[in-house]
């Protein structure tokens, strides 16, 4: 109820690219009703983000072992395919068939649950990633805040994995995973809502819209410069990414709360990890690199062209470009989280908490007073 | 009936059960980790059900705060201090059952008694679909005012409270003006778990 009301309003106020509206015109040219046509086509754009996030962890799996190759000077992955792009396929194939183990003492049920929980709030939160107008699942009027709800859910599964498992590391791993999930979700909130403040609208659609008046030079980073930073670090932590990967932390709790885990479970830990770290580098390309937008605006393109912006081949490019640029940009992120990995140490539990709380939530709090104050002095600029 | 009516109608149910058992389970269940775990579950049902009413800026704000803080700082609690007790038998206890089983029903018969007698206007006023958001921010800063702030004095002296309780290096002596600290309200004054460097 609430998703079509946001999608209608969208394909009212936006003439442009709308690919439900005319898919129900098909069906219905083909003579079934138009709740049928909404039936079936529902599980479409969901079975499409699916797929799209399955083959951005791909890549993504794959970039790291080549770049983490180059950091060391390897040459990593070499002979499953050209440049060994076939490797990451190769590991999710041993992980399908490998035994699935549970330990003897653990408790079966939660075992079980504990993964998919953690890949379950990730893989929802890709509802809200728009790569262009109308190109996303649905335009939630919550949008971003649909998302930091969606991952404080997270943590539990940690927890439930690591008790499960009945092996103090796991425990360990698991309790450090919520400390450091629940520290970090502050900033990291505050952070968003500054945006929030500056656009005036909870939806992704909007934040990107409102980036995108003067292309490159609109961008939410040049007037969110300190939130950018306080995002990306708070994004790595929910990530457990190096430096942040204290939940499982080798050499301390060898593998933290996926220590017992094998087989799929294990890949479910590994999808969601990889599945969060895409989704967060889209996350920041929405908030803060401009979404879709191209760095000069394509309607000044095609201006200058002499094209008329509504003709549909102008559209079709336009729309091709707008998620050229999100992937371009979200991928741009996860190289330098990856570089980040390879290159950065560990910091210490205490030194995480205390960045968290000593840190990045005064920061935040008194970036989020500046952005208020510069909102109310400079309307134009800061979106009044 | 037409197909998002009934799709509604058996979202409601499966809701409604699982709220249900779920926090029967929740009180039933002998293991306590079991019953906090199906208490995250009771409470993303719970929000579900706001979902129904057409209210996601509630139910998205369920999730965050009752199972994202609320139900992980439970379990944390838990976890931290999982150790098998042997509790001494409780005297009289059925006479505390029957008794807790009186107030129980007196309250169900209370909130029957209140929904019966309710004028419900059904059907409701109109959903405002996604300007709810913009309406509650505008009645927490009008006519909710007080209340909202009271809530938030009430939670910055809970914080406050946790803060005295969990610091475990007290200065003993006041810095300005040197004299000594009364130390009545903390309970004990370990050394700090890591020894500050900067200071020796």
């Amino acid at each position: 109820m609430v998703i079509s009301l946001g999608l209608t309003s969208q394909a009212l106020t936006n003439p442009g690219i709308d690919l439900e509206f005319s898919f129900n015109q098909a069906i219905q040219g083909l003579g079934l009703s138009s709740e049928l046509a909404h039936l079936i086509w529902l599980p479409l754009p969901m079975l499409l983000v699916l797929v799209a996030a399955v083959v951005g962890v791909l890549v993504t799996v794959w970039l790291e072992r080549k770049i983490s190759a180059a950091a060391q000077q390897r040459i990593g992955p070499e002979y499953a395919g050209a440049l060994g792009v076939l490797q990451p396929m190769a590991d999710g194939l041993k992980l399908l068939v490998k035994e699935d183990v549970i330990p003897a003492r653990a408790d079966s049920l939660l075992f079980t649950l504990g993964p998919v929980l953690v890949l379950i709030p990730v893989i929802l939160s890709w509802l809200i990633v728009p790569f262009g107008q109308n190109l996303l699942i649905s335009n939630v009027g919550i949008g971003i805040f649909l998302w930091i709800a969606l991952s404080s859910i997270q943590p539990i599964g940690l927890l439930m994995s690591g008790y499960a498992s009945n092996n103090k590391y796991s425990l360990l791993g698991g309790l450090r995973a919520a400390a450091q999930s629940i520290s970090y979700e502050i900033p990291l909130a505050l952070a968003v809502l500054a945006i929030v403040m500056m656009s005036n609208s909870l939806s992704t659609v909007d934040i990107v819209e409102q980036q995108n008046n003067a292309g490159l030079l609109s961008w939410n980073i040049w007037r969110q410069p300190v939130g950018f930073v306080i995002f990306w670090i708070c994004a790595l932590a929910e990530c457990e990414r190096l430096p942040f990967d204290l939940p499982e932390a080798e050499e301390e709790l060898v593998a933290g709360y996926q220590t017992e885990y094998a087989g799929m479970k294990f890949a479910l830990f590994y999808l969601g990890s990889y599945i969060n770290l895409v989704l967060s580098a889209l996350l920041v390309s929405v908030l803060y690199l401009g979404g879709w937008g191209f760095p000069i605006p394509v309607e000044w393109l095609a201006d200058w062209l002499g094209q008329p912006t509504n003709a549909p081949l102008i559209q079709v490019i336009t729309g091709s470009i707008g998620i050229v640029m999100t992937v371009l940009k979200a991928y741009f992120l996860v190289f330098i989280a990856i570089l980040l990995r390879w290159t950065t140490p560990r910091v210490r539990i205490d030194q995480l908490l205390d960045l968290g709380w000593k840190f990045l939530l005064p920061i935040s709090l008194v970036n989020l007073l500046v952005t208020a104050s510069l909102k109310l002095a400079f309307p134009i600029a800061f979106g009044g | 009936m037409n197909i998002s009516n009934s799709t509604e109608l058996i979202c409601f149910a499966i809701l409604s059960i699982v709220v249900i058992l779920g926090s029967l389970g929740v009180i039933l269940l002998r293991n306590i980790v079991y019953s906090a775990f199906l208490l995250g579950g009771v409470f993303m049902a719970v929000a579900g059900l706001y979902l129904l009413l057409n209210a996601s800026f509630v139910a998205a704000a369920q999730v965050l705060v009752y199972v994202g803080a609320v139900n992980v700082l439970i379990l944390f609690a838990i976890m931290l201090v999982n150790k098998k007790e042997e509790l001494k038998p409780i005297k009289s206890l059925q006479i505390r059952r029957i008794l807790s089983a009186i107030v129980c029903s007196g309250l169900l018969l209370l909130l029957i008694r209140v929904d019966l007698t309710t004028p419900w206007d059904i059907p409701g006023p109109a959903a405002i679909g996604e300007q709810a958001t913009e309406r509650i921010g505008e009645h927490l800063f009008t006519d909710y005012l007080l209340p909202f702030e009271l809530a938030s004095v009430l939670l910055l002296m809970a914080m406050i409270g946790a803060i005295v309780l969990a610091r475990r290096d007290v200065l003993v002596s006041d810095v300005g003006t040197g004299d000594s600290v009364d130390q009545s309200l903390i309970e004990k004054s370990n050394t700090p778990l890591l020894i500050d460097e900067s200071s020796s």
